[in-house]
């Protein structure tokens, strides 16, 4: 599973309308690999991931998952989804989103377990037995019957990540997970993060912590206009950047520190 | 389901049918003025600290909110004349049920709006100096009007269709029309098909004219 | 000054507790159907296939453009005829009051879906949901929760347009009024309880909704963030 091909994207676009977010994007992405993606906002990164689960359809390029690529293509140049091809990859890339989306109905092992029953149709016991082991995993085993509105923000995107982790995904996306918590409460879900790095899971991360990126990613993407403009290592982009887009937006992050 | 359409029956009462439309455009204008107009004093009392405005308003919008409009209309049908020393022809009757109905409900929807405006808005009107009907006037009843069209509109479309009530009491308007000329013709089906399609034809459009308007209002919130 | 007799109004008590009886047996059956052809209305007109979409919004338009009584009339007279069935006054209102509540019911869900935020359906589709399943488990139970105070709404509306059907001889509490006030001479009496038995019902069950509100407001709308 090291370094072998998980997902390969040729000729990526993603048009709204009038309006060309994503442009010819090639990604490749190797078993293993942590992937950080930068940009400013409106380059397209938060589309780009959700291009890879198909959230959104891509209106240009094909994705590979393990080799197959998915899709049908109609005609030259448009390709056709079906909703049960769908449900299977979003099976196999989990995701975890910048606003956690919990369930606000369900207790946090109600949450974890969700997608299990419903999706993967497990009976409750073995059910709830894997959940439990990912909300502990995540170190929020004492929250399990809590609802989502009596955990605070940090706990919240936690128990998403928990959600994500439940269903074994092959692949997971994170789209700027931190960026709607409390300053005080990111560490507790980047050490989560962390962890699931050094159990050798393959990530792609869109994120505005560069210095999270840089100490935990093995490769970094620049976006910008819907354009790759720069990868390579975190040392080769974030200290010794090539392009001077690129340079101005690390840049304008490192502004306050001290 | 062999039944052969004939309209030209109905055609050759169009004169009738438009009688009856002339009856119900207006009873509505009767009853749009006075349950929309009513409303306002009846809502400003609502939102009043006075007991004595309070809670006569109070007590008013509760009763002719909670009894169907049709039981007050035969109430001021059959009922008031013996109060009186007068019999309420069945306009009077009609509209007074639906005004007063009207009004209740509408009363509601300009206490909602007046009370929709943050009291911030009360605070900088009274810092001022504005007395309190002039905070009323010039600031709040402005921004909240915008508000309550939508829930105004529907009222009105409500009062259309109420329209239809006063045919109980044989107030000559688009239903009693149809009625008419159901019995005259045997042509139900197409008698009340007709009538129905001509408040269809009325109100749709101000219907949707409604939903472009709720419409705008969310888009400027 | 009027001399007030309410013998013949206590003396037709019994009558009048019937006509209560019909009236809420009436409200009954249209809440039920209306709910539920309600809910099939909704999901149709919420369809991505416009060949079931179009024709649920038109059947919704008509029946909240045109005025109850009409509906009713042709339900009651003109139907027969063009079906060559039977419609008893109960049928005759029941059909009308279904479909007429239902049409209104369907705005209510519809309101109730569209308005849980787009990232309920983004978490529920993440771990692999198809829309049918996000829509059972994830959206549709936090859309009902909202939408039951407008559910007790049209409810309670639906009791008071129920007494159109007294203009079709349904023995219900208002028929019964018209009948007692006929043979007594007395309808200011008559009248006047029937319109204070009429307050006490409907107000009684418009408390209990706003406490029901009340209560499903404390419990919280509770959100993700």
């Amino acid at each position: 599973m090291n370094g072998a091909l998980l997902l390969r994207v040729r000729g990526l676009s993603k048009r709204f309308g009038a309006n060309e977010v994503l442009r010819e994007i090639d990604l490749d992405v190797r078993g293993a690999e942590r992937i950080a993606i930068l940009g400013a906002s409106g380059s397209g990164k938060s589309t780009l991931l959700r291009c890879l689960n198909f959230m959104e359809l891509p209106t240009g390029g094909v994705i590979e998952l393990d080799g197959k690529a998915l899709g049908r293509e109609r005609r030259p140049s448009e390709r056709v989804y079906r909703e049960s091809e769908l449900t299977q990859v979003r099976q196999r890339v989990g995701m975890v989103f910048q606003q956690f989306n919990l369930f606000p109905h369900m207790t946090a092992i109600g949450n974890v377990m969700e997608g299990l029953r419903t999706v993967r149709r497990m009976p409750a016991a073995e059910a709830r037995r894997r959940a439990d082991k990912e909300l502990a995993r995540v170190g929020l085993a004492d929250k399990a019957s809590q609802y989502p509105a009596h955990l605070s923000g940090g706990q919240r995107q936690r128990v998403a990540i928990a959600r994500a982790l439940a269903m074994d995904p092959e692949l997971l996306l994170f789209d700027e997970p931190t960026s709607a918590l409390d300053p005080e409460l990111v560490g507790e879900v980047l050490t989560v993060i962390r962890a699931l790095a050094e159990e050798g899971r393959t990530m792609l991360l869109v994120t505005h912590e560069l210095g999270f990126a840089y100490h935990f990613a093995t490769r970094v993407i620049f976006l910008a206009e819907g354009r790759i403009l720069e990868a390579g290592t975190p040392d080769a982009i974030l200290k010794h950047p090539s392009e001077e887009r690129t340079r101005a937006f690390i840049a304008s992050h490192r502004q306050f520190t001290f | 389901m062999g039944h052969h359409w004939d309209f030209a029956s109905v055609l050759a009462n169009s004169d009738a049918l438009l009688v009856g439309a002339a009856g119900t455009l207006r009873i509505f204008a009767i009853c749009l003025v006075l349950g929309l107009g009513l409303g306002l004093p009846v809502g400003l009392a609502r939102y009043a600290r006075a007991k004595w405005a309070y809670l006569p308003a109070t007590a008013f919008v509760e009763f002719f909110r909670n009894t169907p409009v049709l039981v007050q209309i035969l109430w001021f049908y059959f009922a008031l004349p013996i109060l009186l020393p007068f019999e309420t022809s069945p306009l009077a009757a009609a509209s007074l049920g639906i005004s007063l109905n009207s009004a209740a409900f509408s009363a509601e929807i300009y206490r909602g709006g007046i009370q929709s405006i943050e009291p911030g808005q009360w605070d900088g009107a009274r810092a001022l100096g504005m007395s309190f009907s002039q905070a009323m006037r010039r600031i709040i009843l402005p921004q909240a009007i915008k508000r309550m069209l939508p829930a105004l509109t529907n009222r009105a479309i409500e009062i259309f269709k109420m329209s239809t009530l006063a045919s109980t009491v044989a107030y000559v308007e688009l239903l009693q029309q149809g009625k008419l000329i159901a019995s005259l013709n045997f042509n139900p089906i197409e008698a009340y098909t007709t009538v129905a399609a001509i408040f269809f034809a009325f109100l749709w459009p101000l219907v949707q004219a409604t939903y472009l308007l709720e419409r705008r209002m969310r888009r400027d919130e | 000054m009027y001399r007030f007799d309410f013998t013949p109004v206590i003396a037709n008590a019994g009558l009048l507790a019937e006509g209560l009886l019909n009236t809420l047996k009436v409200t009954g059956t249209a809440v039920v159907c209306g709910v539920a052809l309600g809910l099939g209305l909704a999901l149709l007109r919420l369809s991505r296939r416009r060949f079931l979409a179009w024709p649920a919004g038109f059947v919704i338009e008509l029946f909240r453009t045109t005025p109850p009584l009409v509906q009713l009339f042709w339900f009651f007279f003109a139907l027969p005829l063009l079906a060559g069935i039977e419609m008893t006054p109960f049928m005759a209102a029941a059909v009308t009051f279904s479909i007429q509540s239902a049409a209104f019911f369907a705005e209510v869900f519809r309101g109730g879906i569209v308005s849980i935020e787009r990232g309920q359906w983004d978490g529920a589709l993440a771990i692999g949901m198809s829309r049918r399943q996000a829509l059972r488990r994830v959206v549709l139970p936090q859309a009902v929760k909202r939408m039951i105070p407008a559910f007790m709404e049209r409810s309670i509306e639906l009791m008071k347009t129920t007494t159109l059907v007294a203009t079709i001889s349904y023995a219900d509490l208002l028929f019964e009024a018209n009948e007692i006030s006929e043979k007594s001479f007395r309808p200011l009496e008559t009248f006047t309880v029937v319109a204070l038995i009429y307050f006490v019902v409907i107000f009684a069950f418009s408390l209990a909704a706003r406490r029901l509100e009340r209560r499903l407001a404390l419990s919280g709308e509770t959100t993700a963030h």
